[in-house]
């Protein structure tokens, strides 16, 4: 990971002194363990800043939409994805934008490292190849990187950028997509799903770290901010408008999502966003096999029509 | 006195049969303050990833509620008197609430909804023996051990609590307990355990206030904002933030308005009916948080409007940290202003 940091900066600082670009959006060092921040280099100096880790959770695309300048970016799997499908929402120009794409093998979710060490403060981290070492106060924790990847991670088959200028690293080995708990929820009886879902929609603050933290929520007004007509009510305490805004954004998602989980990495409360998203991505792909974000070239599907196009939704006993 | 902590339960579900008790909880792995039933319940010594603002102020309130039928119309006020106690309050929480007493109770009004709730409620604090890394709240005119705001302040002493009456309120609850008295062993320890006690982190504000005085139009504004998604995570989980928004919810001739916590990091925050923003992007509104805390409040309340809990840290979703913030508006260029 060094020698990567070392490459990023290296291609940066090159982007930036050739004038090819006038802006790198990558990661820096956090200010906490198991944390790396987004980071802007504008100067030589500056990306001597960049970073490469298992803690560069952070979905860049959100920083690219609507940019005057030329940026370059150091965007991982799922980054290049959301930047392909807001391509096609012509809210990224290509012929701006300088991908330095980088092969993603998952990140660490800080979440499942505290729940290892039982709620105990975190001090430091180190990564020793497939080995998680925990520090905190009085304790030392192992563990492997594999079993604290965030979910989305570990099911996550698109580790390799579709698309970039320049690719920094090795690629991953491919793996199949899995959709084990959609598969999980789907199973679930109806009284059971909705029982599973005011449970985490009860821990909504309304704080929308989810919504803007995702590249693809980019309405200029979001529904749930609307007060004429008040869609919903603006109560954080309701769990069933709390439900009704992560549904429409789900359904606003058909198609769109880029399947990155950086949703569920920006709550803060812990809400289990992805299931939501995942169960959208699923359906997506089961009904009309497609998958947002993999081909520049295609059309967004529900832009597109076939009469082949299968219909399930419209009749069901 | 002496709370030996096999007895805090029995405590507690004696004290719901008189008063509504807030504790923090476990709920679904995050650590919140909830009115309880059972003492057995209370997790103390924990800090709730929401502040314990919200028994004061809670995220959403219904102020009063109208209905309107063949006899005419009635209105019906929601102000809550329940005699309550929030137990296991953190310091930095307790203090929180001397910050919010200035906003909610001052010379040109009254918060009738918070100020009701705050003279009914006695807080309980334990102190923070080992705080977290990302507490600094020593910086911030507090402390570990900081009584300010609590009505009696508990010291973890391993298999007991130490109890201290902090207010003339405080002493009277004590005393309807009935506690076992400390040995001066007890208090001895108890003074090491806060003596000990250090916040993780410093941030220096000296002279803060001031150099803001002159940094409204400094470019340093322009790019703090960069990365900043513009959501509510930092806001809503401050002790100190007390923004609001009043929304009406009615059906037919029915209904009610209802208080909800607002955040000055959202673009809504400022829209005018006009459709004009004063704060157009990021930057206008992160200057907004920062002066808020560090220069308006100081200048109205003579005090800093950050208790030092880092919960703004922890749960920002790009790790923005209010501490280097701080720190690099200290290292400013200001011209004219001495840093």
């Amino acid at each position: 990971m060094q020698n990567l940091s070392k490459v990023i900066q290296d291609t940066a600082k090159k982007l930036l002194e050739e004038k090819k670009v006038d802006l790198v959006v990558g990661f820096a060092k956090g200010s906490l363990p198991l944390r790396s921040t987004p980071y802007f280099a504008r100067t030589v100096e500056e990306a001597g800043e960049l970073i490469w880790n298992e803690y560069c959770e952070n979905n860049l695309a959100n920083y690219l939409r609507k940019r005057e300048e030329k940026v370059a970016v150091v965007a991982k799997g799922c980054d290049v994805r959301a930047i392909v499908a807001l391509m096609k929402e012509n809210q990224i120009d290509r012929e701006k934008l300088y991908i330095i794409g980088v092969p993603c093998q998952g990140m660490i979710d800080r979440g499942k490292a505290s729940e290892l060490v039982g709620g105990r403060e975190i001090l430091e981290a180190e990564i020793n190849g497939e080995e998680v070492v925990l520090k905190g106060r009085g304790f030392e924790e192992k563990s492997s990187r594999k079993e604290l990847l965030y979910d989305t991670c570990a099911r996550c088959a698109y580790g390799n950028p579709v698309i970039y200028d320049e690719l920094v690293g090795e690629e991953v080995p491919a793996k199949e997509v899995s959709f084990k708990e959609v598969e999980e929820f789907e199973a679930l009886s109806a009284e059971e799903r909705a029982e599973f879902l005011a449970k985490e929609m009860e821990k909504c603050i309304r704080c929308y770290a989810c919504r803007n933290a995702c590249p693809m929520c980019y309405c200029e007004e979001c529904f749930v901010d609307s007060s004429r007509p008040q869609w919903i009510s603006k109560r954080a305490n309701s769990v069933k408008d709390n439900l009704i805004f992560q549904g429409v954004r789900v359904f606003h998602q058909l198609g769109r999502c880029a399947d990155c989980g950086a949703c569920e990495r920006a709550c803060p409360m812990g809400i289990k966003l992805s299931l939501l998203t995942r169960k959208g991505v699923k359906d997506v792909k089961e009904i009309f096999g497609y998958e947002a974000g993999l081909n520049p070239d295609d059309k967004p599907v529900l832009s597109d029509f076939s009469t082949e196009d299968p219909q399930p939704f419209l009749m069901k006993e | 006195m002496i709370i030996n902590k096999s007895e805090i339960a029995g405590l507690l579900d004696n004290l719901v049969k008189e008063y509504r008790v807030y504790a923090p909880v476990e709920k679904d792995g995050s650590i919140v303050f909830e009115a309880i039933e059972e003492g057995a319940r209370a997790k103390l010594g924990t800090t709730s990833k929401k502040p314990a603002k919200e028994i004061l102020f809670p995220q959403s309130e219904e102020l009063f509620s109208y209905q309107v039928d063949s006899e005419g119309l009635r209105m019906e006020d929601k102000i809550d008197d329940t005699k309550s106690i929030a137990f296991g309050v953190r310091p930095c929480d307790a203090k929180s609430m001397m910050l919010l007493d200035n906003v909610f109770h001052n010379d040109l009004y009254e918060d009738v909804y918070y100020t009701t709730r705050r003279k009914n409620t006695i807080i309980v604090s334990v102190g923070c023996s080992e705080p977290e890394s990302t507490c600094f709240c020593s910086s911030v005119n507090s402390g570990p051990f900081d009584t300010d705001g609590s009505d009696v302040m508990l010291t973890d002493l391993g298999e007991a609590y130490l109890a201290e009456a902090v207010t003339e309120q405080g002493k009277e609850f004590l005393l309807k307990l009935n506690l076992k008295e400390a040995g001066e062993e007890d208090k001895a320890r108890a003074e090491e355990i806060k003596s000990r006690a250090q916040a993780g982190s410093e941030v220096d504000i000296t002279g803060l206030k001031e150099k803001l005085d002159g940094m409204f139009d400094h470019p340093y504004w322009d790019k703090l904002h960069e990365k900043c998604l513009g959501c509510a995570a930092c806001t809503y989980l401050c002790p100190t933030c007390h923004c609001f928004d009043i929304a009406d919810e009615a059906r037919d001739c029915n209904g009610c308005r209802v208080r909800n916590w607002d955040s000055c990091m959202f673009p809504l925050f400022t829209l005018h009916g006009s459709g004009h923003n004063p704060r157009t992007s990021g930057k206008e509104r992160w200057r907004q948080r920062v002066m808020h805390k560090f220069n308006y409040f100081v200048e109205r309340y003579n005090a800093t409007a950050c208790v030092g809990c880092g919960r703004c840290i922890k749960n920002c979703p790009v790790n923005m940290d209010i501490r280097q913030v701080l720190a690099e508006i200290k290292a400013q260029d200001t011209g004219s202003e001495v840093s």
